[in-house]
């Protein structure tokens, strides 16, 4: 699965690479974000792409899969 | 609740600042100043003693309720991380340029707004630069701009400048240390506990809608988002509204107690290096004092870099002067941009192109 490292970057670096993931990708796209705010963004991003996502709390981040 | 997920909550959140900000302008804040996150850092700095100009010392509640009511609404949401590392100095020379670029135009992104909505159509002259300093800076994003990773600290970390605003609270409230203006801006505030509530509502509020002028205008540009514009455009409605109900509108360029200058090519430059430097550091001088609220030590810094700005333009005499009337004769005094300010605008939006064409996401692996 293609994965995004986006922790720690400040906005709008994580939608941007996002949204570069996503469009180049055949399956899905695992990216990770530190802030709840940056979860979000990448989880409206997905609903306005028409994708379906998922995101799980982790140690200090989160997991947001856009399959 | 979550304010940020539909355009509707969103243009609420900013009725409702807009709300506050006429409230502070009816209970004494000066005219079209209300709520200038830039003229209040100054004025705070001005009352520390980091600069003399005597007509601008006042440490003003509104900083510390938007720094502490950031700090406690992303506490109750499970929002605070104590974050830090990235590109701390560079972030402290984009908060030195900001504040800079902001005191040659005479106000920040918000209080352009705010004049804006008063008719001050050099505010509406300003947004030309401002919207083409964020152009720039987008431009640099997509050409792999990036100040690196921030990293999780101690917890405590993150509550230093707080606590510092609480500090500088309990000093100006308790002791006689803080400078006081007698007479001009400074001189002119709301009750202390109505501008620490609004800036605890203000700042509360801003946290929960992601609330950034610059990054209203970034999105827009960058991925045709209108949600932070939404707040923008909620702001900017009800104090039309207010200007126009309580006879405030006065549309032209030289309005005398407006504390702004017809220089319109500085306006433009000032607010373009605003918008640049914004961006290169994340959010407008508002969403900095919020971000830091909420943990981040990169914004804090930030934040640092704007005080020490401040500083520098009134000791340095970079700050624009303001179109007022001579009180013996009655005559217009038009509002100049000082030939050092001229300089040090040009030096930023230089320093601006350097950090935004040198720093890569490449480069920070």
């Amino acid at each position: 699965m293609k994965e995004v490292d986006a922790r720690g970057l400040s906005c709008p670096e994580p939608l941007m690479l996002t949204a570069q993931a996503v469009k180049g990708a055949d399956g899905p796209v695992k990216i990770l974000v530190s802030e709840p705010h940056q979860k979000m963004n990448v989880e409206k991003y997905a609903k306005d792409q028409g994708k379906k996502s998922t995101a799980v709390e982790k140690d200090g981040y989160f997991e947001v899969v856009i399959g | 609740m979550n304010l940020s997920d539909s355009k509707m909550k969103l243009g609420i959140a900013g009725i409702l600042c807009g709300v506050v900000a006429a409230a502070l302008a009816l209970l004494g804040n000066p005219a079209n100043m209300a709520f200038c996150i830039a003229c209040f850092i100054r004025d705070t700095a001005g009352a520390m003693g980091m600069h003399q100009a005597e007509v601008v010392q006042y440490a003003r509640p509104e900083i510390v309720g938007l720094v502490v009511g950031a700090f406690i609404i992303s506490v109750a949401t499970k929002e605070y991380r104590s974050t830090a590392g990235s590109s701390p100095m560079i972030r402290f020379i984009l908060g030195v340029c900001i504040m800079i670029g902001a005191l040659i135009f005479l106000g920040c992104p918000l209080r352009m707004v705010i004049r804006m909505s008063a008719g001050d159509l050099n505010a509406w002259v300003a947004l030309i630069g401002f919207i083409l300093g964020i152009a720039t800076g987008v431009f640099a994003l997509k050409n792999g701009f990036s100040l690196g990773r921030a990293y999780a600290t101690q917890k405590i970390n993150g509550a230093v400048l707080p606590a510092i605003t609480v500090g500088i609270l309990l000093v100006a409230t308790c002791t006689t240390l803080m400078k006081v203006s007698e007479a001009g801006p400074g001189s002119m505030h709301a009750p202390v506990i109505a501008s620490l509530i609004a800036g605890l509502i203000f700042g509360a509020l801003a946290q929960k809608s992601r609330m950034c002028f610059a990054g209203s205008i970034r999105d827009v540009i960058l991925m045709k988002n209108f949600d932070l514009f939404s707040v923008i455009a909620g702001l900017f409605v009800v104090l039309l509204v207010f200007n126009v109900a309580t006879g405030r509108f006065v549309a032209g360029f030289n309005t005398p107690g407006v504390i702004a200058h017809s220089n319109h090519l500085w306006n433009i430059l000032g607010m373009y290096t605003v918008g640049l430097a914004a961006t290169l550091a994340g959010g407008c001088p508002l969403r900095q004092l919020i971000l830091a609220g909420q943990g981040s030590s990169d914004a804090a810094v930030t934040v640092v870099g704007m005080f020490v700005g401040a500083a520098l333009c009134h000791n340095f005499g970079l700050a624009s002067s303001g179109t007022s009337v001579n009180p013996e004769t009655k005559e217009l005094v038009a509002g100049a941009v000082t030939p050092a300010g001229k300089v040090a605008c040009i030096i930023c939006i230089v320093v601006c192109l350097i950090i935004a064409f040198t720093c890569k996401r490449e480069n920070t692996k």
